[in-house]
């Protein structure tokens, strides 16, 4: 592999008091694609990436951002380098419209006066950039809008502000199944035009969908990150259930045997 | 306003007027079902209550009227103005009446018995307001205890502190001329007409800025026909209002002549239009709505939603003191009522009524203004018409009950969709 990934984790170990949540995961994400975050319920998939969004320190391992090792200390330290977090529950507020809940927080001003008219251009290109033909007008509610325009509005929030690597939590999950292509469509482009996305997960259709990559967790630890062309659907969830599937994954699992 | 995603498109070729109105009504309708009924109730309430009392007491239109109706909603209207920022976060200020109650008995005592020139008196009451607003802000906010307790609380303490101030209940009576002249005097009939002027004359600048600002930028514009209308519209009904105000409406000449707009008129005006700019046009004002709306993604946004959150009771409570002291000029005198007894309940429906939601997020400061005056020309009306107390509170309460089932049932189609 020549190509350096722009986020790599290297060893990464983190506990909530007596419970090691993560025994030195590995992970990396690499430009123009996407990279699929897989793993049962509590493999330490949220925790992983809360770390990397800043949210978490990690006790043991190393950040490194574009090849070079980075302190991230809370969630404007990954603002900072362009690690953008678009969370399941969304986060907007169903009463502003679109344009304000993309610039939540970091409103343009001219004085002490709002720019609305600079908002509504850069917040109408980005969707546009994003090929987004589903919302109406940038000056609708989000309480007006569907679940897959609520994505759409969240992931373009992210894009907005030039975040180079997207961490979408579970996009789909609570999508119909025509907004959840929507969705996935989005999500393809969105590393298209370049971007770094790791997309968390359960459903692998849709993982087998979107990804150029598939990162396998399996009780706290990085069972396999393989290239999604080289496995199969079958292999993919006997890595997520027990953290093997063949040569693939872990040496030996540990707490396989309980 | 609808606003097209594609401004190039829409710049090449410009909607004719007629499909932007019909697009701007499509879009009204819309939201109209969508829930958001906005002033939409009050401003029909007011007409039909008007209506009805104009068909049952001729004297209910009379010049006389129009004015004493201004000057007893003036009170309640800066107070539920407050209220709104409060009822934006979801919150509640129970103990805004009482809280303009101490603020009056400040101004009363630093004026009378201290002799405090009125600017600095006036000074005290709102800076009072203002640690009022902060300590109740810094126990919601900071320690959590709920706004209903905590202001709850305020509302028994501030009568003590009322009755405390003014010596357990004398009545303190107000002199100073300039206090007086707030909610009794007039302004003389041309000085009416020149802050109408300079007021429609501003809004007017405003909007046509902003329109040719969007279209240099090629961003969709409201109809310009719309515009022109919402322009004329204010001038029309504000000059109506400064015609009938400037007639003669005194009863006998001989004594005295008493014609103008009432000065609390264009005091309330100015804290509607100040507020207003705050609430629409700062960042600060957006946050307020969006701490409403969603405070964690507020939080998650990097606002400092503790902060946002003392500095809507800090404002609530100063305009409580505004609300203070015209109750104070209109009694000319503070007592232990001052404040006290329906007050509170008067502006809290001033703002529901006009459209402020109680579950936070949705409101906007002309909502108390629309809502103080339905609530006004109830308790106007129904006095002239010589019910007695208890029949008038049982009305407001009801109303009050209305206005509030309206927003709740609002939210619950707002919320299915």
């Amino acid at each position: 592999m020549t190509v350096t990934p722009i986020l790599e984790l290297r060893g990464i170990d983190k506990s909530f008091g007596p419970v090691q949540v993560l025994h030195d995961v590995a992970f990396s994400a690499y430009p123009g694609e996407v990279t699929a975050l897989v793993g049962d319920n509590g493999a330490g998939k949220s925790t992983l990436v809360k770390c990397i969004g800043g949210i978490h320190s990690f006790d043991a391992g190393e950040y490194l951002f574009e090849g070079e090792r980075v302190q991230v200390n809370g969630p404007r330290d990954a603002a900072a380098l362009g690690v953008e977090i678009v969370y399941q529950d969304l986060a907007l507020c169903d009463n502003l419209d679109i344009v304000q809940n993309m610039f939540l927080g970091r409103e343009k001003r001219r004085g002490p006066i709002l720019d609305e008219a600079t908002m509504e251009e850069m917040a109408a290109r980005t969707l546009a950039g994003l090929s987004v033909r589903t919302v109406k007008s940038v000056r609708q509610q989000v309480s007006h809008l569907s679940g897959g325009q609520r994505q759409t509005v969240a992931i373009a929030k992210a894009v907005l502000w030039n975040g180079k690597v997207v961490i979408l939590d579970e996009p789909t999950a609570a999508l119909g199944v025509a907004q959840t292509a929507q969705v996935l469509e989005l999500v393809r482009r969105l590393a298209d035009n370049g971007l770094t996305v790791v997309l968390i997960s359960h459903n692998l259709n849709d993982v087998f969908a979107v990804s150029d990559r598939i990162a396998a967790l399996y009780l706290g630890r990085m069972a396999a990150q393989v290239r999604t062309t080289d496995v199969t659907q079958s292999q993919v969830v006997e890595l997520i259930t027990s953290g093997r599937s063949g040569d693939l994954g872990l040496a030996t699992t540990n707490g396989a045997t309980a | 306003m609808t606003t097209a995603l594609h401004p190039e498109k829409t710049a090449a070729q410009p909607p004719s007027t007629v499909d932007g109105i019909r697009a701007v009504g499509r879009d009204y309708l819309d939201r109209l079902r969508g829930g958001e009924l906005g002033s939409l109730p009050a401003i029909l309430g007011l007409v039909v209550l008007c209506v009805i009392f104009a068909i049952m007491r001729p004297v209910f239109l009379s010049n006389l009227n129009f004015a004493n109706l201004l000057t007893q909603g003036a009170g309640s209207i800066a107070i539920a103005m407050g209220l709104v920022f409060v009822l934006l976060l979801g919150e509640i200020d129970l103990s805004a009446g009482f809280a303009s109650g101490v603020c009056a008995a400040v101004l009363a005592v630093l004026l009378t018995d201290q002799g405090w020139p009125w600017y600095s008196a006036v000074l005290a009451a709102v800076l009072t307001g203002m640690l009022i607003g902060l300590v109740l802000g810094v126990l919601v906010a900071r320690i959590g205890i709920p706004s209903f307790v905590v202001t709850l609380a305020a509302f028994l303490a501030f009568q003590g502190i009322v009755l405390m101030l003014l010596e357990e209940g004398t009545n303190i009576s107000i002199n100073d001329p300039v206090i007086l002249a707030i909610a009794n005097d007039n302004l003389p009939p041309v000085l009416g007409w020149v802050l109408l002027g300079v007021g429609v004359g501003g809004f007017a600048a405003v909007q046509l800025r902003q329109m040719r600002n969007r279209r240099r930028r090629g961003l969709t514009t409201a109809p310009p026909v719309l515009v022109a209308a919402r322009i004329g519209g204010l001038a029309l009904l504000g000059g109506i209002a400064v015609h009938l105000l400037n007639q003669e409406r005194s009863r006998s000449l001989v004594v005295d002549s008493v014609k103008g707009v009432p000065i609390v008129v264009p005091v309330i005006v100015a804290l509607l239009v100040i507020g207003t700019f705050v609430l629409s046009r700062t960042s600060f004002g957006l946050h307020i709505y969006a701490v409403g709306g969603n405070h964690e993604a507020a939080r998650r946004a990097g606002i400092n939603v503790t902060a946002i959150r003392v500095s809507a009771f800090v404002i609530c409570s100063s305009l409580a003191a505004v609300g203070g002291i015209i109750a104070a000029s209109r009694g000319h005198s503070v007592d232990p009522n001052t404040g006290g007894s329906n007050v509170l309940l008067l502006a809290v429906g001033a703002a529901v009524i006009g459209g402020t939601s109680l579950f936070g997020g949705r409101g906007r400061l002309i909502n108390a203004v629309l809502g103080g005056m339905v609530v006004a020309v109830i308790q106007n009306g129904m006095g002239l018409m010589g019910y007695s107390s208890g029949v008038k509170y049982a009305v407001t309460g009801s109303v009050l009950l209305v206005a509030a089932g309206v927003d709740a049932l609002s939210r619950r189609r707002a919320v299915r969709r």
